[in-house]
């Protein structure tokens, strides 16, 4: 059921034109001076990380804010509520729009690295799903997050704790292994970090750090409780 | 359409709702009234199958809320006390939108969107954004997107405050005319007229409970007398006056403005009082109305 038809123009902008001209500026400019990692230049290096970060980006801020309104100001989901549409459809129904726009963002991405040629492996055919699976992992129980609060407030905490350093830290600008080890395991915990891995295996053609399997089911089992969590808090925000 | 015993909502400690009972037929239209915070819209909200019951026994078209939710909202119309139109879609797309949550094929979406717009006069809005809707639109586009199922039973919650005179007018048209075609229609007002011009029957609710039952014509002639005078004096306040007065009708009820005074005889309590010499600055007699019931029933006047 295709419950959100919204405003495309604005959104699908900023999602991949701002990525799109991060590459170009970082990758050209910067790229002179740091040379290669793991044997590729940086460009390549660093396109299916922004890519993934892109996604995980999207994922966020389409499940808080958005979400959070749609309990709040909106009241859409109270709409909803009011009619036969169940609260699985709803959380469901949301997490289709988030993979629409990360879908489309993510394959303009894909053309525009070719051009630049930034892919090196057929893999990269699979990118789109990754990123997806990254999109779903994040944003499901983020949405949950979003439905337990009253005050949009928690955004900036979320947004200054979780998001950006996860953005930095996650491999998408330099192998996590160059970070302390204690840290290290947050990386690891985090899902962009696997989402980065898998696309940056599809996208230049080597092997993930872990078993690919590995990084997938981790993908897999945190959209599965992300959604769970999810469906509980929808419920519980729209019983009384 | 409703049955209802005993039924119960508690928020945490707080009962809202504090076991009533109801029965609503077909075809009827059915009225709650009760000050703010009497737990009508949490009431509406049990019977629109958003809010599960705390306890008592609860039927909605014959079905169990909690366990056909689906099935009775597919059934229903709600327009609720706080709009929730969508703010992203304009009025047409509004309605197109939410038929499509009934698994309303498209073309019949837009066909009941067309038919509905004209029904609440709203066509030539129909590709405006809703934000720069008066608030008296938004409630018609509310009342149209509630009737976009064609249901059964049809919930509104307060579906007249805040509008104009002639918008009221209008919803009341609207709405009795829908009344006609046989559509039953459960509402929460604070407006005596609405509830005198639409309810078939209706109850009196406060602190969460059911205080008075009936047609308004009963509610009127079992709580209050046929008529009411309204005295203003320009000096004391007048709850001054209810021991001087005594005797005098048949109940007295001092406001903070005026001072109510109850009597099958309006124009006879009058001379009455001027018989024993009382020179009140304004005297009105008028016809009893359900206001005068509720403040009987409640003791308060009705506040917005
Ligand atoms: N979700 C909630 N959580 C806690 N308390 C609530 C909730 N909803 C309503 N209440 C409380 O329940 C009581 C009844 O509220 P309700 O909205 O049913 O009143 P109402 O009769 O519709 O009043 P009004 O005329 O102001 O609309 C109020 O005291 C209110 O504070
Ligand atoms: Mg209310």
């Amino acid at each position: 059921m295709v419950l959100y038809r919204r405003l495309w123009q604005a959104s699908v902008f900023s999602s991949f034109v701002l990525p799109v001209l991060f590459v170009v500026s970082i990758g050209i400019g910067v790229g002179g001076y740091v040379g290669e990692i793991d044997g590729w230049d940086y460009l390549s290096y660093i396109v299916p990380g922004i890519l993934a970060s892109g996604a995980f980006q999207t994922a966020l801020s389409e499940s808080t804010f958005p979400v959070l309104g749609a309990f709040k100001w909106t009241r859409s989901y109270h709409a909803a509520r009011a009619t036969p549409v169940r609260i699985i459809d709803m959380v469901l129904g949301w997490q289709l729009y988030i993979q629409f726009r990360v879908a489309a963002a993510s394959i303009v991405f894909l053309l525009v690295s070719a051009v630049f040629g930034a892919v090196h492996s057929p893999w990269v055919v699979l990118t789109p799903l990754i990123c997806g699976l990254l999109a779903l992992s994040t944003a499901a129980s983020v949405s949950a997050f979003s439905a337990t609060i009253e005050n949009d407030s928690y955004f900036s905490l979320l947004f200054r704790f979780v998001m950006i350093p996860a953005t930095l830290f996650s491999g998408v600008f330099f192998p996590v292994e160059q970070l302390p080890a204690v840290v290290r395991p947050l990386a690891y915990a985090s899902p962009l970090w696997h989402g980065v891995e898998l696309s940056r295996s599809a996208m230049l053609g080597g092997a993930t750090p872990w078993p690919w399997a590995v990084h997938v089911g981790y993908l897999i089992l945190l959209s599965a409780l992300g959604l769970w969590w999810a469906w509980r808090a929808y419920s519980k925000r729209l019983r009384d | 359409m409703i049955y209802a015993r005993g039924l119960v909502k508690r928020f945490g400690e707080f009962t809202a709702v504090d076991g009533i009972d109801l029965d609503v037929a077909p075809g009827e239209a059915f009225g709650f009234l009760g000050p703010n915070g009497a737990g009508k819209s949490s009431t509406m909200r049990m019977i629109g199958c958003v809010s599960t019951p705390s306890g008592g026994e609860l039927r909605i078209l014959g079905k169990d809320p909690v366990r056909d939710g689906p099935a009775i909202r597919a059934r229903l119309g709600v327009c609720p006390q706080t709009d929730n139109l969508d703010p992203d879609l304009h009025v047409f797309e509004n309605l197109t939108t939410y038929a499509r949550y009934f698994g309303i094929p498209r073309a019949e979406a837009r066909r009941r969107a067309t038919e509905l717009l004209e029904f609440v006069q709203l066509t030539e809005k129909a590709t405006s954004m809703v934000e720069p809707l008066s608030g008296g639109m938004k409630r018609r586009l509310s009342i149209a997107r509630a009737m976009v199922n064609e249901p059964d039973l049809v919930l509104l919650d307060e579906p007249t405050t805040g509008l104009d005179p002639q918008a009221r007018h209008l919803v009341w048209e609207r709405l009795f005319r829908l009344k006609q075609r046989g559509v039953t229609l459960v509402l929460t007002t604070h407006y005596m007229d609405e509830a005198e011009q639409l309810c078939d029957r209706l109850v009196v609710m406060d602190g969460g409970k059911i205080v008075a039952e009936g047609s308004p014509r009963h509610l009127i002639d079992t709580y209050s007398t046929r008529e009411v005078v309204e005295l203003r004096f320009g000096d004391e306040a007048p709850s001054s006056y209810v021991d001087k007065l005594a005797g005098i009708g048949e109940r007295l009820d001092p406001l903070p403005d005026r001072l109510l005074l109850y009597s099958a005889d309006g124009d006879a309590a009058v001379s009455e009082l001027h018989r024993r010499g009382f020179t009140p600055s304004s005297v009105l007699v008028r016809r009893s109305t359900l206001e005068d019931v509720f403040l009987i029933l409640t003791g308060r006047t009705l506040v917005d």
